[in-house]
């Protein structure tokens, strides 16, 4: 409940709220830490951090080489939870880590989790994990007041939506189209009522990701999403000018 | 009681939402198909009017004297049509796709013969096909690729990560993602998420239900081992299916053992001991991968075998010790090889070779009286490029030489 309180409270004074995404190690965490402060100072009001994995399958161009380039720099996990740490005792806004089932499995689920609570994260985006493939990491995350994320894409029946929304919490992440990360989304006619088939389904605040790069994107979420989602448009925006430009991208979509 | 799509603690389905609905619809219908016997009878029928099915059980008798052991018997997969038992599975689960109405089909290659299969599939069935292949493999693979093309499917080169199979299987799911309303993926082998390991294992029960029968009539008894090589698992499977449940037949499956298993450059997942428990590609088996889950090089000089994970089904058949699993190293491959074309005028691919191996290591300690299978997976010719470079044959490099001199005017 921590995380959906949180985004609640943020949502009395504000239309819509913002979610950026960074991947752990890449360019460097040195950059990583420049650019988390340009995204909170510029009114983001939630951050997930992508630990990297070797094999990310549900990530388009853009995230996937920044997941390979920070790994073959030598990105380990330990220190990816150690940063984690360090955001979310420096900075007030919710912090998540978003990754692939294999590094917490690894990791050992319990002890991942232990491992979140210690670092203050609030939530967790693991979009290869099914609620139905992993009932321990689901009651762990649960006691321990970690927010499993679970995702609705267009092609989620409403049966399958309600299932979702009863292993969850935090908020739900929608899938603006079918397809994998960075690629531009239409937000038409068919996008407005799969919103709407997404809000009849759940009671949780609607997060949109996939494609959503400007302005314009967030203005047409208006109304109809509490949190847009930001991903692979800041990865180029650093990768080509550097992260200083973050800051003002931000400003800018904040309006 | 044992989970859905799981083998012990083997499988499951990671799979991203997106493909939730497709899963569901294509669990349907398998399970439709396989409680149709005419499915099955459409299946055997299309196989031995399209393909040569039954394949034939070779006697190598002159490989069986040379050693003086047991009775060497070779099930010939290589006549397959494409030359591989790739076939098996792709027109099975292209059987199934017709049923399910797409009319595009991808996958992934690592050796080339899967790619070509379906290409080939494709072709007779009139779908749209894209394959994605391992930037690595398509330069040792070059005339599957030609051959792909010819059929009329687009080949794409997956440029990331390791540039091998594993790479080109997370290209094509994303390419599954976002296609997912037209497109099925034909998955290659005994892995993936489930239904795909279970269903590619049917598919490829045809090998070993053949050469139950085969074996029965020509040596009048069961054999006493069968051998299959290890990539992703499928062979193997298909072979071991019929005879797993009979008493006193050894199975066995010979994984990559690259440049040795204790190099490090290899891809022994369950003989070895750098492999762990890890869920990776949409399945939990055991992965070649490091202490923080992220998958390691593999290596084998036979491109269909280098690959980080194995087929959940046989990680549960070697934990219970139903499967003994062996390495091939790549210099013992190119010498069974050279010894079976002199002795047999039999060319096994260089994957396939992995099993025999191990066979020609065994076959001299057992009675004369005792058969082996080997489960010769593939025909060798599609590694020409591949074997000629390492026997470095000097009329085959002038050719080559020559030829090139020739492209270059």
């Amino acid at each position: 409940m921590q995380l959906e309180q949180h985004l609640r409270k943020s949502l009395e004074h504000k239309d819509i709220l913002l979610m950026t995404h960074i991947v752990l190690g890449y360019p460097s965490f040195e950059v990583n830490r420049e650019v988390i402060r340009q995204m909170v100072d510029n009114g983001v009001d939630c951050i997930e951090m992508q630990i990297p994995f070797s094999e990310p399958m549900a990530d388009g161009p853009v995230i996937m080489k920044a997941n390979l380039d920070s790994l073959a720099i030598g990105t380990r996990v330990e220190e990816c939870l150690a940063f984690g740490k360090e955001m979310a005792a420096t900075h007030s806004i919710p912090f998540l880590y978003m990754t692939y089932y294999n590094i917490i499995f690894k990791y050992g689920e319990e002890r991942f989790i232990e491992a979140c609570t210690e670092a203050g994260i609030t939530g967790l985006i693991v979009p290869d994990l099914p609620p139905e493939q992993s009932e321990i990491f689901f009651r762990h995350a649960r006691e321990r007041n970690i927010a499993p994320i679970l995702i609705y894409s267009p092609t989620s029946t409403h049966e399958r939506m309600k299932e979702l929304d009863d292993s969850g919490s935090g908020f739900i992440y929608c899938v603006a189209r079918r397809g994998v990360t960075g690629k531009k989304s239409d937000l038409d006619e068919d996008f407005t009522s799969y919103l709407q088939r997404c809000r009849a389904a759940t009671s949780k605040p609607l997060a949109v990701g996939f494609g959503i790069q400007s302005a314009d994107d967030i203005n047409a979420l208006r109304g109809i999403a509490d949190m847009a989602v930001i991903g692979s448009q800041t990865i180029r925006l650093v990768d080509e000018q550097g992260p200083e430009a973050v800051g003002p991208f931000i400003a800018e979509l904040r309006g | 009681m044992v989970k859905k799509g799981y083998f012990g603690n083997w499988g499951g389905a990671f799979i991203p939402e997106v493909l939730h609905q497709t899963f569901a619809e294509l669990e349907h219908h398998f399970k439709t198909a396989q409680a149709d016997p005419a499915f099955w009878q459409e299946y055997v029928d299309l196989m031995s009017t399209y393909s040569c099915r039954p394949t034939p059980l070779t006697h190598a008798e002159n490989l069986s004297k040379h050693f003086g052991g047991a009775q060497i018997y070779i099930k010939r997969e290589d006549l397959n049509h494409t030359g591989a038992h790739k076939a098996n599975n792709v027109m099975g689960q292209g059987l199934l796709v017709k049923r399910m109405g797409k009319t595009r089909v991808i996958a992934e290659t690592g050796a080339g013969q899967h790619g070509v299969a379906t290409a080939t599939m494709a072709a007779k069935f009139g779908f749209d096909c894209t394959i994605y292949m391992g930037e690595v493999d398509v330069q040792r693979q070059r005339p599957n690729v030609f051959w792909m093309e010819k059929m009329g499917a687009t080949v794409v080169p997956v440029r990331d990560g390791s540039r091998t199979l594993k790479d080109a299987i997370n290209e094509a799911f994303r390419d599954w993602v976002t296609n997912v309303d037209t497109t099925h993926y034909v998955f290659g082998t005994a892995c993936g998420p489930a239904p795909f390991p279970e269903m590619v294992s049917w598919f490829q029960s045809i090998v070993g239900n053949e050469a139950y029968e085969q074996m029965r009539i020509q040596h009048g008894k069961n054999p006493a081992r069968i051998y299959a090589c290890v990539g992703g698992g499928s062979n193997a499977m298909g072979i071991f299916g019929r005879f797993l449940e009979e008493e006193g037949v050894e199975l066995i499956g010979v994984e990559a053992g690259g440049k040795g298993v204790e190099t490090g450059q290899h891809a022994a997942r369950l003989c070895g001991n750098d492999a762990s428990p890890g869920v990776a590609q949409g399945y939990r088996t055991m992965f070649l991968q490091n202490d923080d889950g992220q998958m390691l090089e593999t290596h084998s000089v036979a491109a269909g075998l280098d690959y980080v994970g194995v087929s959940p089904i046989l990680s549960d058949l070697w934990e219970q010790g139903k499967v003994r699993f062996t390495a091939a190293t790549d210099q013992e491959v190119m010498d069974v090889l050279d010894l079976t074309m002199k002795k047999e005028g039999i060319i096994p691919a260089l994957e396939s070779a992995h099993g025999f191996v191990q066979a020609f290591k065994d076959a001299p300690e057992m009675s004369t009286d005792e058969g082996i299978i080997i489960n010769m997976s593939g025909r060798g010719d599609k590694d020409i490029f591949t074997i000629a470079h390492a026997f470095d044959d000097p009329s085959w490099k002038e050719f080559i030489v020559q030829r090139a001199r020739e492209y270059s005017k």
